[in-house]
């Protein structure tokens, strides 16, 4: 692996990597919670409030972009709430409902948009642009320690790793009110854990974490990665530290094996073309999730669920 | 708020705060708590003293549980005052553990015994600071008490239910506090576990805290507790146990439901 693997591959593989720990670390979190469909949900909601973000300011920044998807995620609210009441519908219909409807309007008002200078397009909302994001700068495995090569980078790079240090910085820091608070709210509460804002933060960090994953590998490992890992990660220990380490090593198995067998797996079975890095990632992703459920450890529910009373 | 939400709590007026010391532990004053419209517990005045055991009971849906946790401040009160210790809640925090019902949490949940007993140890580690041996012995310590040390390692949701009520308590008792509020206890725990809680609970009686169940078991009251309260959304009667818990006061508070025969089986005092 020479010159080429590091122009073409390095940052397309980080990147995803990064995408996947980012998102896999919050729905740990999500799915003990019973709310892994938020993960799903947001990632939903963020086209159209990106799709506006850029009509309005012209640009893909990052600022613009958070601050559309923000504004789209308190629409979705309000549409959710307005939904369950004036239909009289289950909330679990009402959000399902409202976040395709947002999508599909993200969608339209993309295709009716003038785009084509930035990368906005409806695939490219999907599953991103993971190949394209090319190191031009560099000429070999050199380029790391060469400053004028580092300095032109894809921005996404530096924008993901950022992101998904925050997050990893965050789980550490707040691990014990985050975990006590999963396990037990009500107890949470009265050891003066403020459980309302452990809960709104983790969905905001998973909210941060779909928008960044977003702009480089789109919607569809956004989803895959805040279930699938953490889901087979749980099958694997009866420990949740544990279950994290599983579900980041799951996620970067399932970034680099997706992101290779999409760009060499057809050529193996003797295709022409390579394959969509981020649709292979998510596969992956699905299939290490089904193995797990067949052969994993820790199948079996053991404890009694929760009764609400 | 609802209109009738605020007309309840406007129909009960102000709560006039009586001075109450630091010697005791736990004092409700016009408790109320509604959820929606409809009030589940309705002006409740109680004063738990030092030193006692007091079994909160009345039929399901008396709002036993509810009027816990608007003193914990897991549900909101509509109205009323709660003090600890002479002190509002928020305050006193660090005095009082909180032993919820066992069926509200998910036992398949990924840890261990031991990492649930530390739980109880959050106010002293913080966010970041370390576990050190002596936290681990006191949690092993609390795990001993109730007779749980050898599951320290075991997942919980390979426990009895018996024994997971155990591991709740454990947890209660590393808080080191002095006010004990616990949610029914004894449901559906076996014959072993029941006397191992009795026994913490008047070892802890013992030692001058004080302990306020939800309490279910009209038979055990009796033996188990010195002081009762009986509530049915509306409080029918506070007391010791000799004079507060008699036929009377239990027709009154169970209306009709609890068939007289099942009184007249009861070790009452009569009044």
């Amino acid at each position: 692996m020479g010159a080429d693997f590091v122009i073409l591959s390095l940052t397309p593989l980080l990147i995803g990597t990064l995408a996947a720990i980012a998102c896999a670390l919050p729905g740990n979190f999500l799915i003990l919670r019973r709310q892994a469909l938020i993960g799903d949900a947001i990632s939903h909601v963020v086209l159209p409030g990106i799709v506006v973000a850029f009509l309005i300011t012209g640009t893909t920044s990052t600022w613009p972009m958070m601050l559309g998807a923000a504004g789209a995620a308190i629409v979705a609210v309000i549409l959710i709430e307005a939904i369950k009441r004036l239909g009289r519908i289950e909330p679990g219909a009402a959000m399902g409902v409202a976040f395709t409807a947002l999508f599909a309007f993200g969608v339209l008002l993309l295709e009716q948009s003038d785009t084509s200078n930035v990368h906005l397009d409806v695939e490219h909302a999907l599953y991103g642009n993971l190949e394209s994001l090319i190191w031009f700068g560099a000429d070999g495995w050199g380029s790391l320690l060469d400053r004028q090569a580092l300095a032109e980078l894809p921005p996404e790079l530096g924008r993901m790793a950022a992101v998904t240090a925050v997050i990893a910085i965050l789980t550490l820091v707040f691990w014990r009110p985050l975990k006590i608070s999963t396990f037990d709210e009500g107890f949470a509460g009265t050891i003066g854990i403020p459980t309302a804002a452990i809960g709104f933060g983790l969905v905001v960090t998973a909210a941060v974490a779909a928008v960044a994953a977003f702009d480089a590998v789109g919607s569809i490992i956004v989803i895959a990665m805040f279930i699938c890992p953490p889901a087979a990660a749980r099958l694997m220990t009866n420990r949740l530290e544990a279950q994290i380490w599983w579900s980041l090593f799951f996620a970067i198995l399932s970034a680099v094996l997706g992101f290779v067998l999409a760009g060499y797996g057809p050529l193996w079975l003797g295709g022409e073309d390579a394959v969509s890095a981020a649709g292979m990632i998510a596969t992956v992703s699905g299939v290490i999730l089904g193995l797990a459920c067949l052969y994993a450890p820790h199948r079996t529910r053991i404890g009694a669920p929760a009764t609400p009373d | 708020m609802s209109a009738a939400a605020i007309e309840l709590a406007t129909d009960h007026g102000e709560t006039v705060e009586t001075a109450i010391g630091a010697d005791v532990p736990l004092a409700v004053q016009g408790l109320t708590v509604s959820y929606g419209d409809k009030p589940v517990v309705f002006s409740v005045d109680a004063t738990f003293p030092a030193g006692s055991m007091t079994a909160i009971i009345g039929p399901n849906g008396a709002g036993k549980s509810s009027l816990l946790k608007a003193v914990l401040g897991i549900v909101p009160k509509l109205s009323g005052s709660v003090t600890v210790f002479g002190k509002p809640f928020e305050t006193a925090r660090r005095r009082i553990a909180y032993v919820p019902q066992r069926a509200s949490v998910d036992w398949d949940f990924p840890t261990r015994v031991i990492d649930v007993v530390m739980m109880g140890l959050y106010r002293d580690l913080g966010l970041l600071r370390l576990v050190r041996p002596r936290h681990r012995e006191r949690a092993l310590d609390s795990l001993d008490r109730v007779g749980m040390a050898d599951f320290a390692d075991r997942q919980i949701g390979q426990l009895s239910g018996g024994q997971q009520q155990r591991v709740f308590l454990a947890r209660a008792l590393t808080q080191g506090a002095d006010l004990f509020l616990l949610d029914e206890p004894f449901a559906g725990v076996d014959a072993a576990t029941e006397k191992a809680i009795i026994t913490v609970l008047k070892a802890l009686k013992e030692d001058n805290r004080t302990v306020v169940c939800v309490h279910h078991d009209l038979a055990t009251v009796t033996d188990y507790f010195d002081r009762v309260m009986l509530i049915n959304v509306r409080k029918f009667a506070e007391g010791p146990v000799a004079s507060a818990f008699s036929a009377e006061t239990l027709q009154a508070t169970y209306g009709g439901r609890l068939a007289a025969t099942h009184i007249d089986q009861l070790d009452l005092v009569s009044a």
